[in-house]
């Protein structure tokens, strides 16, 4: 059935969720001094999966290619940086609230304007409006410019006076995020699987069907797109607070289409495959710029391998593994019995 | 038959540039009965029927609907109104089982998608529903089969059951015998038959048998204008008819 996977997709995500969890454990032993460093960038691998997941509801699901999802995704990161305090700790407790509030507007608005479009139509409006935020935040003086706002102190989560999270932390800043990636993975499978997920699964396979049938596509295809913008504003928001900052480059096209990258990488429309992807790519990424300062050739390459050769991405292997495949399908030569009976009708379509 | 019609048309005309594919086309149906739209190929028959599901507009004159013009309003629009229809191409979802395809037609009237998501009656109203019509069309033995994987000829039933699901007062039929077999011919045949009394059908088909077996009454058109409408005996016996419709028709079967 559709968003329903063999178990040993659930198996390996539990075993990668507990070797990306247990880090603060193996990693001083396998990287030594570099421990620290390769923390950040693994918490920083948790927050692109949890943008890439947010534009797989998007891509995969609806089937809407944006190439401008950064647009969100950056201006979660500046809705921080902006409301912060100077010289003091803003509050978690309002400070995702009005994040996810400021992107719920800011999608609504552009929804309202581009889901009318389709196609190629779509990804041109939405790459126009990620650029226009880009030129707009880059040359304002109250945004920084090209230089961004620094990002002095990490909210805190604080009951009365106790902190309950200590976000300067790395190790519980690492934890918070990974927790919000476990979180917004658990909504979006519950999404998926729901009616209205099955709302969306028809709008991807057949719009037109979905209104010949009574349903108002476009108002499904609207929340869609206003969720998956609050999530990729609260893995910008997320970032912001990582890096200490927030830039114009992370709104930019070039985000967008990196975290396109990994979801063709992983595999689009199954929610755990960006996942995935984002963390091959950023390793990929990692691996290549310490190879050559021509990285983007190796990484082109990669895609362009990937797309070959996996044409359903990382996750379309665990589903349904080519080895897997020979076997069945020898089964399958085995008992043509059982083939003819479960299609009874298909030999009489020539008459 | 002395029934209100609860669909009309006026002087339906719709014109592609300088093709006239539907010419001042008036045209009725009456509650109950199954009206069969005829013609060869290019006759107009499809976009008469686009013309009243509202997929396209027209170019002049009207489609009234129980007495209240569709004109202006969207496809989803009508199709809440309580018309339903089905494609020439089948067009079902894939990826989703045949009951996920049925419960998805049921869920839009009988609620939509968020009213239902807090309801368990209501959930179980929109499964019994989806059963039902996948009773009437024979397919509960597919139920959880994925659509992409059924036969050709059980797609085309699964397209009737989901009209079927959305409960409307009107379907529009658009040759849902296309491209099938004789033995699924006479299965849709029958199923049609079994729907006379509780459903109002257009139906498009180039299945003579079928046509002459179900219809009550019949609409043939030629080049875009109606040649002749009447009782399904009076149009077998049609000289005009035989000439130009099946007359063209047998010649084309011999070359």
């Amino acid at each position: 059935m559709l968003h329903r996977y063999p178990k040993r997709v659930a198996v390996i995500m539990l075993v990668l969720l507990a070797i990306v969890a247990t880090f603060p454990l193996w990693g001083p032993t396998l990287f030594g001094s570099q421990s620290d460093f390769m923390l950040e960038k693994l918490t920083l691998m948790v927050i692109l999966a949890l943008f890439a997941m947010s534009l797989d509801l998007l891509v995969g699901i609806v089937g809407l290619v944006s190439l401008g999802h950064a647009l969100f995704f950056g201006l979660g990161a500046y809705t921080l940086a902006l409301a912060s305090p100077d010289f003091d700790p803003a509050s978690m407790w309002w400070m995702l609230p009005l994040v996810m509030l400021v992107s719920a507007v800011a999608a609504l608005v552009v929804g309202l304007l581009v889901i009318r479009t389709k196609g190629i139509f779509f990804i041109m409006t939405t790459l126009a409006f990620g650029q226009m935020l880009y030129y707009l935040i880059s040359t304002a003086p109250f945004a920084g410019g090209t230089d961004g706002v620094f990002i002095m102190f990490r909210p805190d989560v604080t009951v009365g006076e106790t902190a309950l999270v200590d976000m300067s932390d790395p190790h519980t800043f690492f934890y918070f995020c990974l927790g919000m990636l476990v979180a917004g993975f658990l909504f979006l499978r519950w999404l998926t699987r729901s009616y209205f997920g099955q709302v969306l699964d028809g709008i991807h396979d057949n719009e037109h069907r979905m209104q010949a049938l009574g349903y108002a596509t476009n108002g499904y295809k609207l929340v869609a797109f206003v969720i998956a913008g609050v999530l990729a504003a609260i893995a910008g928001m997320l970032a912001a607070m990582q890096y200490g900052f927030a830039n114009p480059a992370q709104l930019g096209w070039h985000t967008s289409g990196e975290v396109l990258m990994m979801l063709i990488l992983g595999g689009m429309g199954t929610i755990f495959g960006p996942i995935l992807g984002a963390f091959a790519y950023e390793i990929l990424l990692y691996i290549y710029e310490h190879l050559t300062m021509h990285w983007p050739i190796l990484m082109g390459l990669t895609i362009i391998a990937a797309v070959l050769v996996l044409p359903r991405g990382i996750a379309g292997v665990i589903i349904d593994p080519p080895w897997r495949r020979k076997a069945t399908s020898a089964e399958e030569e085995e008992t043509p019995d059982d083939k003819a009976s479960a299609r009874p009708v298909t030999q009489s379509k020539e008459g | 038959m002395s029934q209100e019609p609860i669909l009309v048309t006026q002087g339906l005309t719709r014109r592609f540039g300088g093709l006239v594919a539907v010419n001042g086309v008036d045209f009725d149906v009456r509650p109950g009965e199954i009206h069969a739209i005829l013609g060869p190929n290019g006759a107009g028959k499809s976009t008469l029927i686009n013309l009243l599901s509202g997929e396209i507009p027209p170019s002049e004159g009207q489609v009234l609907f129980h007495g209240k013009p569709i004109q202006g309003k969207s496809v989803r629009q009508i199709a809440r109104m309580g018309i339903g229809r089905s494609h020439q191409k089948t067009n079902i979802f894939p990826r989703l089982n045949c009951l996920q395809n049925c419960e998805l037609a049921a869920r839009i009237h009988m609620g939509g998608v968020f009213g239902s998501w807090r309801s368990r009656q209501r959930a179980r109203e929109v499964g019994e529903r989806a059963l039902e019509v996948l009773e009437t069309c024979h397919l509960v033995h597919r139920a959880y089969t994925p659509a992409a994987d059924m036969s050709y000829g059980e797609q085309r039933q699964l397209q009737i059951a989901m009209v079927l699901a959305t409960a409307p007062t009107l379907m529009l039929l658009d040759e849902p015998m296309a491209g099938m077999g004789r033995e699924e011919t006479v299965q849709v045949t029958e199923l049609l038959e079994s729907l006379t009394d509780r459903y109002t059908l257009v139906l498009i088909e180039h299945d003579m048998d079928s046509v002459f077996r179900l219809a009550d009454r019949i609409t043939v058109m030629v080049d875009g204008c109606v040649l002749e409408s009447g009782p399904t005996e009076q149009i077998r016996a049609s000289e005009k008819v035989r000439d130009v419709y099946l007359g063209r028709h047998h010649e084309e079967a011999t070359a």
